[in-house]
């Protein structure tokens, strides 16, 4: 049996106790936006889960550069961890602005750039997931992860940019005079809010990567044992 | 939006947001937390296997 590392352990409880506090800031800390009323409150969590997402698709970049440098397998099972967790996040991401949406703009889904770039995004690591399946052997599948991985990630600043770059109705906060519906300004307090879930968000992705990172470590040690003990 | 008066009620919707992300989360840490249980078990057996095999 492999005992989960102390600083691990130390790290799930501290990133749990600051989600705890990021929920007592977005909820009761942060003043009711006047305008939209409480759902303007996902949009705390809402780009801090994007934030998660594009952070994890930047580390599986990394970790393929990394991982065709230095040929060690452990870069491409952080890269796969890692897109796991970016796949889950900017799932979040999407329908909770659909949610947001909804109440804001009186629809579920509109042809956006925004929201056509996350989608697309979306897709194309749900696609580094499946295909990966297709490939048996691991330096192959390794190789094929790093290449899609780097490649994949031109589709992260797109859409980052997005809402900067074309004409698109989804509000600008930060960068940008943008006075669509949605659009607001931010409070000391909302501002503070909604730094402090950017922090918080940024140790959830962390102890994720890192319990995600030791499964797969563990899934792939107990594959060669079983290979090792079924050809003796 | 623009033309109202009062702050509408959006409450319900921001029940559903954070339901869907904490829901989601919970769900995927669940998700790590079986497939490790489930190492651990397969563990055990090749553990036992091997040790059957020394046996022998």
């Amino acid at each position: 049996m492999d005992p989960m590392p102390k600083t691990l352990k130390a790290l799930s409880w501290l990133t749990g106790a600051l989600l705890i506090a990021a929920l007592y800031m977005v909820w009761i800390y942060a003043p009711r936006e006047a305008v939209m009323g409480d759902v303007q409150r996902v949009f705390y969590f809402h780009v801090a889960v994007g934030w998660v997402g594009m952070l994890a698709f930047l580390a599986t970049a990394a970790a393929g550069v990394i991982y065709l440098l230095r040929g060690e397998l452990r870069w491409d099972r952080l890269a796969l961890s890692s897109v796991e967790i970016g796949v889950v996040f900017i799932l979040v991401n999407i329908v909770t602005g659909s949610i947001w949406a909804r109440a804001v703009w009186g629809t579920w889904w509109t042809w956006d750039p925004r929201l056509v770039t996350a989608t697309i995004m979306e897709l194309i690591y749900v696609a580094y997931l499946m295909l990966r399946q297709g490939i048996d052997d691991p330096n192959r599948r390794a190789r094929f992860g790093a290449v899609y991985g780097i490649f994949g990630f031109i589709s992260v600043p797109i859409t980052f940019l997005s809402i900067r770059l074309l004409r698109t109705i989804h509000p600008v906060v930060f960068g940008g005079e943008s006075t669509v519906d949605g659009s607001f300004n931010m409070e000391p307090e909302m501002l503070q809010a909604f730094m402090f879930s950017l922090l918080t968000f940024t140790f959830v992705f962390v102890t994720l990567l890192w319990h995600r990172f030791r499964l797969q470590t563990r899934t792939e040690q107990l594959e060669q044992r079983k290979m090792s003990a079924l050809s003796e | 939006m623009i033309l109202q008066s009062t702050t509408p009620d959006t409450f319900a919707f921001m029940v559903l947001g954070y339901a869907v992300i904490l829901g989601t989360m919970a769900l995927y840490i669940l998700s790590i937390f079986l497939r490790d249980r489930r190492i651990d078990h397969e563990t055990r057996l090749v553990e036992a296997l091997e040790t059957e095999e020394q046996n022998k």
